[in-house]
């Protein structure tokens, strides 16, 4: 097991070098969505509609943080419990998303977009929401500010730290 | 006369709310110091020290322990010789938990079941009423979070079933939650009563520490005995393998009908935010 360090977007060739168990530190660029976002993003794909963010290369964090407190740019900020995003993951893949970071298991559906589309799942630390949100440098709504902690945010990382859950060959961390 | 003062009560509960989201509970935080011990793998022992420094930090810097701040849930135990004053206590410790979740910048999760329309208050609370002897008002708090409920079950077993049928149950949604629900878990566990009390039993049993045994030593033999098992599934601290999958399973039992055995399984991430404050009648103007 290795840790890489690596800028997003990501790259197809970042991916394939990755497998289970291997540690990523993340910087650049996430974008979060979860429930309601995906909802919303998969509705404007439906219709031809221009998504507010690019997804070649994208990182997806599903996590809702919690109110920036005064002076930080965002509060609590850990993943949300991924199986809920799977019936929109495999599409979001299929468009040129690289990885997406959240907590939990995948379908094997996922697991097989991971595999066609040659991209990664990475989990983050479940409950260390007040740790993690030490990596986000700067967080801004971008799209869907009506959903509240469901927004689509923004977040400049440094170093965030996840580990290789699925990998692009079918790998599977979790016993 | 002799009464509660439910401005008082609004004021402390509020303040309750808000200390909940950023301390873990000391029964806690001992309970992963002793897992981060126990473990002999890098991993687990990696993840365990996180969780560590991660309340530590929440603890220091007033920011909360995890950014599922979740429903506040109440269980209220009312004095019958209680007399109250003010606005009433529903309404009171809805308005402290809206006021605390919004000065404490905490995430308002609460929504419309079919529009997901978030109320943007996190109101209303849930409150769960008992009416007990004395003069004295018991609030429990709990921030309950989403992931850990939604890996969560209720079900009607056959009286033939019995502690074996509830043992199998119990570790097969324990192994099929894996990793989903933050573990290691605590792990509460309803028997008996009916089908709406068997969840609110295994959710109560949520409040007893981790460092307290059941005080019927045979119930107290078949919460180890659970614990033991499902410690032996190998989950471990976050899915990735070890010898912590659950920090305690607390049981609450209630009789039930001869033709029923209700079983509840409540399960809680190891992020387990909860607090109590008692009030007494003083007298008033």
């Amino acid at each position: 097991m290795q840790t890489y360090r690596l800028t997003t977007p990501l790259t197809e060739a970042d991916c394939l070098q990755l497998r289970i168990g291997d540690a990523v530190l993340l910087s650049g660029t996430l974008y979060t969505a979860r429930d309601a976002a995906h909802k919303r993003l998969i509705e404007a794909l439906d219709r031809d509609e221009e998504l507010p963010f690019p997804l070649q290369g994208a990182v997806i964090y599903y996590v809702g943080p919690t109110p920036a407190p005064p002076g930080r740019p965002i509060g609590s900020a850990g993943p949300t419990t991924s199986y809920r995003m799977d019936a929109f993951a495999p599409r979001l893949y299929g468009l040129g998303v690289k990885a997406s970071i959240g907590k939990g298991r995948r379908s094997p559906e996922v697991r097989k977009a991971l595999e066609d589309n040659r991209a990664v799942y990475l989990g983050a630390t479940g409950g260390a929401g007040a740790l993690l949100s030490q990596c986000i440098l700067e967080s801004r709504i971008i799209a869907h500010e009506d959903l509240g902690p469901e927004a689509i945010r923004a977040m400049t990382v440094r170093d965030f730290p996840t580990l290789v859950v699925n990998d692009a060959y079918g790998g599977e961390l979790y016993t | 006369m002799q009464a509660i003062d439910l401005r008082e009560v609004q004021e402390r509960v509020r303040d309750m709310v808000m200390h909940a989201a950023t301390h873990l509970p000391q029964d806690v935080v001992r309970a992963l110091e002793q897992a981060r011990a126990d473990e002999t793998e890098d991993t687990a022992r990696e993840i365990l020290d996180q969780l560590l420094q991660n309340q530590e930090l929440a603890q220091r810097e007033g920011l909360p322990l995890c950014q599922d701040t979740g429903l506040g849930v109440f269980f209220v135990e009312l004095g019958e010789d209680c007399r109250l004053k003010g606005n009433g206590l529903g309404e009171t410790l809805n308005q402290a938990m809206i006021d605390g979740y919004e000065q404490a910048y905490l995430r308002k999760s609460q929504c419309h079941p079919l529009t997901r329309q978030n109320t943007g208050t996190n109101a209303p609370a849930l409150i769960h009423y008992d009416l007990v002897p004395g003069d004295e008002l018991k609030v429990s708090f709990m921030a309950k979070g989403g992931g850990s409920e939604n890996m969560s079950r209720c079900t009607m077993l056959t009286p033939a079933q019995g502690w074996e049928g509830i043992k199998e149950f119990v570790v097969r949604r324990m192994a099929e939650a894996g990793p989903n629900p933050c573990p290691p878990t605590i792990v509460g566990i309803g028997i008996g009563g009916s089908f709406d009390l068997a969840p609110a039993l295994a959710k109560k049993a949520l409040f007893r520490p981790l460092d307290e045994s059941h005080p019927d030593p045979e119930i107290a033999a078949l919460e180890k005995e659970l614990l033991g098992e499902i410690n032996a599934l190998g989950i471990g601290p976050m899915g990735l393998g070890g010898r912590t999958t659950a920090l305690g399973v607390r049981i609450n039992m209630s009789m039930c009908h001869i033709a029923s055995l209700p079983l509840a399984v409540n399960v809680q991430c190891h992020s387990s935010r909860h607090q109590e404050v008692v009030f007494s009648c003083r007298p008033t103007d």
